[in-house]
C-alpha cells in the first residue's frame, strides 16, 4: 500500500506543475498588452508602467514563472487589482460557501440517484427501468443554467416558497443544491444502475437467493454493497463537474462563492484573482481525483498491484 | 433510443436550415411597443426585452449551436485521432509528450479551462470555438491511443508491417479504422457537450455576443426578466435541452449498437 501511495503521489507532482504552468501562462495569452487591457485605453503610460511593475510583468519570463511557483508554495498569489485584497484571502473568504454548496449538491444527488439506479437495475428492461433511464438522460441534457432559472420561476416567483438568491438560511441552499446536484444525480444513477446490474449477474447473488435470502436483502446487502466501489469512484471523479457547475449555479443564485468571484473577476479583468480562482478549482479537482484513487486502492487491493 | 435521438436531431437540423427562411420575422427586428409580450398566435414564443420575436431567434440560434457543435467536434476529433494514433502507435517520446499534455488538460474540469481561455482571449464566437476545441480533442486522443495500442499488436497489422507497408498507410488503412466506431459515439456525445459548452459560456457573457441570437445569450438576457417575462427563459432553454437530449439519445443508442455486449 505504501508503494502505491508514494507512486500515486509522485505521479501527481508533474500534473500539478503542468496545471500551475498553464494557469501562469494564461495572463500571457491576453491578446496585446494585458496591462493595457486591464486598465483600459485611457490609461496613462505611468499607470501602465506602475501596474506592470506591481504584477511583475516587467521582469524576464523565467523570473516571473519562478516567483509564481514560489508564491503558490507560500500561499502568496498576489493582490486583487480591484480591491487590493490578497488573492488568497479573497478566495479563502468565499471557499466555505462553495464547499457548502458542493456538499449539499452531492448529498442531493446521492439521495436521488442511488435509489433510482437500484430500482432501474432491479427492474432492468421494464417500463420502470426505461422511465428511470430516460429521467437520468434528461438530467444530463437539461443544462443547469436553464434548470436553475426554471426552479426559481416555479418555487420562488410562482409559489413564493423559497428565496430566489443569496445565502444565509437552509432555504437559500435548496434551489442551488438541486440545480447543481441534478446532472450529478443523472450520472450517478446511470452508474448505479450499470453497476448493480453487473453484480446481480454474479453467482454469489444467485447463491444467496438459493440459500433463501430475500430478493430485497440480496439486492441491498449483497449486490449493492459490492457495486459501491465504482459508485464512490464516480462520485469522487464528478467533483470537478460539480466545481465547474458551481461557477454557473453561483452566478444564477448570487451565491457568494469562488465561482461567482471568478465570473466577477473576469468582468473586471482582475487577472490575478482570475488566476487564483482557476488555480484553486483545478488543484482541488486534482486533489479530489488523487483522494478518489487512494480510496479506490484502499478498497480494492487489485488496483494497488496494477 | 437511437431512433428517438435521430428524429430529434434531424428535426432540429431541418428547423435550423429551413426555419430562418420561412419565419415571417427577422431575428434582429425590434418592436419596442411589444417588448416582453408573452406568447400569442402571431408570436408563439413571445417577444424579448427589445421586442424581437423569440421563435425567430431560437431558430437562428439553432444555426449557431449546430455550427459550434460541428466545428468543435470535427476539429477536435481530427486532431485527437491524429495525436492519439501517433502516441499509441509510436510510443516512446511522442507518447510521453502527448500523454503528459493530456494529463494536464484533464486535470482541469473541462468547462473551467474553456472559461479561463475565453476570459483572457476575450468573448467572441471564434474564441469559444478555440476554447471548446482545446478541451475537446483530449477525449478523442485518449480514446484512440487506447484503441491503437491494442490494434498495433493485431496480426494483420503486423503482417502489413512485415509486407513493407509505410507507417502512414498502416495507420490510415489498418489501425485507425478500428477506432472509428468509438470515435463516432464520442463525437455524437461531443456534439451535446459542445452545444452545452457554448450555451454555458454565452450564458456567462463570455461567448457569442449580442445581438447575435445564441441560445445561451438569450438565456442570459432572460435572467433579468424571470419575474415579469419567464418566456424569455423557457423557450431557448427548452431548445438547448431538446437538442442535447437528442444527441445524448443518439450517442447512447450508437454505443449500444456498436458494443458487442449489447448485441
Amino acid at each position: 500500500m505504501t508503494r502505491f501511495l508514494v507512486r500515486r503521489l509522485l505521479l501527481t507532482v508533474p500534473v500539478l506543475l503542468g496545471v500551475a504552468t498553464l494557469v501562469f501562462s494564461l495572463i500571457h495569452l491576453v491578446p496585446g498588452d494585458p496591462v493595457q487591457s486591464m486598465l483600459g485605453e485611457s490609461a496613462s503610460p505611468e499607470d501602465i508602467a506602475e501596474m506592470r511593475g506591481r504584477l511583475g510583468l516587467d521582469r524576464p519570463l523565467y523570473a516571473q514563472y519562478v516567483s509564481f511557483l514560489k508564491g503558490i508554495g507560500t500561499g502568496n498569489l498576489g493582490t486583487s487589482l480591484r480591491t487590493n485584497q490578497p488573492v488568497t484571502a479573497a478566495i479563502a473568504e468565499r471557499m466555505p460557501a462553495t464547499f457548502e454548496l458542493a456538499l449539499a449538491a452531492m448529498l442531493v444527488a446521492t439521495a436521488v440517484a442511488i435509489p433510482l439506479g437500484i430500482v432501474a437495475a432491479v427492474g432492468a428492461g421494464t417500463h420502470v427501468d426505461h422511465a428511470a433511464t430516460t429521467l437520468a438522460l434528461l438530467g444530463i441534457s437539461v443544462p443547469n443554467f436553464w434548470l436553475g432559472p426554471l426552479l426559481a420561476i416555479v418555487f420562488s416567483v410562482t409559489l413564493g416558497w423559497l428565496p430566489v438568491s443569496g445565502r444565509g438560511t437552509a432555504a437559500h441552499l435548496i434551489l442551488p443544491a438541486i440545480t447543481l446536484g441534478a446532472p450529478l444525480a443523472a450520472v450517478l444513477a446511470r452508474m448505479t444502475r450499470a453497476s448493480v446490474i453487473e453484480e446481480l449477474r454474479e453467482l454469489y447473488v444467485l447463491a444467496a437467493r438459493a440459500r433463501g435470502v430475500s430478493r430485497v436483502r440480496a439486492v441491498l446487502k449483497h449486490a449493492f454493497r459490492n457495486s459501491l466501489i465504482p459508485i464512490v469512484t464516480v462520485l469522487g471523479l464528478q467533483f470537478g463537474a460539480v466545481l465547474t457547475g458551481a461557477v454557473i449555479t453561483e452566478t444564477i443564485f448570487a451565491w457568494p462563492g469562488v465561482g461567482r468571484l471568478l465570473i466577477q473577476s473576469i468582468s473586471f479583468r482582475d487577472y490575478p484573482l482570475v488566476q487564483g480562482c482557476i488555480l484553486l478549482i483545478a488543484v482541488t479537482y486534482v486533489a479530489m481525483n488523487l483522494l478518489t484513487d487512494l480510496v479506490y486502492g484502499l478498497l480494492d487491493p487489485r488496483i494497488r498491484f496494477e | 433510443m437511437l431512433r428517438t435521438g435521430g428524429a430529434i436531431v434531424l428535426l432540429a437540423a431541418v428547423a435550423a436550415l429551413v426555419g430562418p427562411l420561412v419565419t415571417p420575422f427577422d431575428p434582429s427586428a425590434q418592436d419596442l411597443a411589444l417588448r416582453l409580450a408573452g406568447p400569442s398566435t402571431t408570436h408563439p414564443f413571445g417577444l424579448d426585452e427589445l421586442g424581437r420575436d423569440i421563435l425567430a431567434r431560437v431558430l437562428a440560434g439553432a444555426r449557431i449551436s449546430f455550427l459550434v457543435g460541428l466545428t468543435v467536434v470535427s476539429v477536435s476529433a481530427s486532431v485527437g485521432t491524429l495525436l492519439g494514433a501517433v502516441a499509441g502507435y509510436f510510443g516512446g517520446v511522442a507518447d510521453d509528450v502527448i500523454s503528459r499534455v493530456i494529463d494536464v488538460l484533464l486535470a482541469f474540469p473541462g468547462l473551467l479551462l474553456a472559461i479561463a481561455l475565453v476570459a483572457v482571449l476575450g468573448p467572441s464566437l471564434g474564441n469559444v470555438l478555440f476554447a471548446l476545441t482545446i478541451i475537446g480533442w483530449v477525449g478523442y486522443a485518449r480514446l484512440v491511443r487506447g484503441q491503437v495500442l491494442r490494434a498495433r499488436e493485431l496480426e494483420y497489422v503486423q503482417a502489413a508491417r512485415a509486407a513493407g507497408a509505410r507507417i502512414p498507410r498502416i495507420l490510415w488503412r489498418h489501425v485507425v479504422p478500428t477506432a472509428i466506431p468509438a470515435v463516432v459515439v464520442q463525437a455524437t456525445l461531443g456534439m451535446a457537450g459542445a452545444i452545452i459548452g457554448e450555451a454555458a459560456l454565452s450564458f456567462l457573457g463570455l461567448g457569442v455576443q449580442p445581438p447575435t441570437p445564441s441560445w445561451g445569450t438569450m438565456l442570459n438576457g432572460g435572467r433579468a426578466h424571470l419575474l415579469d417575462a419567464p418566456h424569455l427563459t423557457i423557450f431557448p432553454g427548452l431548445a438547448i435541452a431538446l437538442l442535447v437530449l437528442g444527441f445524448n439519445f443518439l450517442g447512447d443508442g450508437l454505443r449500444d449498437a456498436t458494443d458487442p455486449k449489447h448485441t
